[in-house]
């Protein structure tokens, strides 16, 4: 069983297990699933100054910090507890491209050889860390929700979808990130 | 002595606060995810979002959905993985609002759950889209950037608090900007 566990998951099982955070979320207490208004909440709770944006009563959202502080916790016990040994399978094509920009190491979640703080000084660290950054703060919010909020709880509830950030990522991945990841 | 104040509070979800009526409208600016409840709860009530945000952490470290190498592979249409992870949990959440809707499903406190349809502007397709440009770049939506840290990736945490700079920066210039 732990065995199992320790395997990476297939897309069927996660999938359902997020679906199923939407009516867990409303059943729960009338919550709505989405994750980027925490960065939201953070700017009310931290430092609103005088913008009408960041001025409403975060403590109500509340339930959203401690939602995303079991999310943190989830993975740590998962990597924890239940971690594979084995480096992460991907696409082999995907492999010798990193492989042409320094990129080999598949034993974590994102490559050591970008994501460290070594390399965060660097300009490509820089740009891809503290731009990409961002741009997710910035971008998620002008478009009034990320991933969870916008396409998953959106589509729930049948609201017409933004599918623009597919674009944003595609354009990003194959036009822009061969001349970033070489600086 | 029982103490029947919490009783009191669950069986009479009418203790509506309504002092705060422009409040709602300013939270659920250019906002999916909101509160939607009238309840005031203390504190721990929230425990058990943590503990479906501790699910849902484990499912995403486990199904390798925080993975900045996935997030390449789904960008470069070279893997099936994250299509059939977000593919499932629409049609998953779809049906259990449907569900919800359908036979008037009432939370636990015994509220009526609520949705309120948002109006489409222009920000949706040009936020998408930078949104789009970071998330390829830092393999992270906001979810999974919280998973990161959580898996010992500390350096995650100057990625999340460029993010939310990046939300205070929209917040301040958000007049400004076409919607």
């Amino acid at each position: 069983m732990i065995e199992l566990l320790k395997q990476p998951w297939p897309w069927y099982v996660a999938g359902a297990f997020v679906g199923l955070t939407v009516p867990a979320l409303l059943i729960l207490g009338n919550k709505h699933f989405g994750i980027s208004a925490n960065l939201r909440h953070a700017c009310a709770a931290c430092l609103p100054t005088n913008i009408k944006f960041f001025k409403y009563n975060w403590k109500k959202e509340m339930w959203n910090f401690f939602f995303v502080g079991g999310i943190l916790l989830g993975a740590f016990l998962a990597t924890q507890f239940f971690s594979s040994p084995d480096p992460i399978q991907v696409n082999q094509t995907l492999v010798e491209e990193l492989k042409g920009y320094g990129i080999n190491d598949y034993s974590k979640m994102i490559p050591a050889q970008i994501f460290s703080f070594e390399n965060l000084f660097s300009i490509r660290g820089l740009v891809l860390l503290v731009g990409g950054g961002f741009l997710v703060g910035f971008g998620s919010r002008y478009a009034g929700g990320c991933t969870s909020g916008h396409s998953i709880m959106g589509l729930s509830d049948l609201q017409k979808p933004s599918l623009s950030f597919m674009v944003g990522g595609f354009i990003m991945a194959n036009l822009l990130l061969p001349f970033i990841m070489k600086l | 002595m029982i103490d029947t104040s919490y009783q009191h509070k669950t069986h009479q979800p009418l203790v509506v606060e309504q002092l705060n009526d422009t409040d709602y409208e300013v939270r659920a600016q250019d906002t999916m995810c909101v509160n939607e409840s009238h309840l005031q709860h203390k504190w721990y009530h929230n425990i058990k979002y943590a503990i479906v945000g501790i699910i849902f952490g484990i499912v995403f470290t486990k199904a390798e959905v925080i993975s900045w190498f996935r997030i390449q592979e789904m960008f470069r249409l070279q893997s099936f993985h994250m299509y059939g992870v977000i593919g499932t949990a629409v049609v998953v959440g779809m049906i259990s609002v449907w569900l919800i809707k359908r036979f008037n499903i009432k939370t636990i406190y015994g509220e009526k759950i609520e949705f309120h349809p948002k109006k489409f502007n222009k920000g949706q397709i040009i936020g998408g889209l930078i949104f789009g440009l970071g998330w390829a770049m830092t393999g992270a939506c906001p979810g999974p950037l919280f998973a990161q840290i959580g898996t010992g990736a500390l350096v995650a945490l100057v990625v999340l608090l460029s993010a939310v700079t990046g939300t205070w920066v929209y917040g301040y210039f958000r007049e400004r900007l076409p919607h």
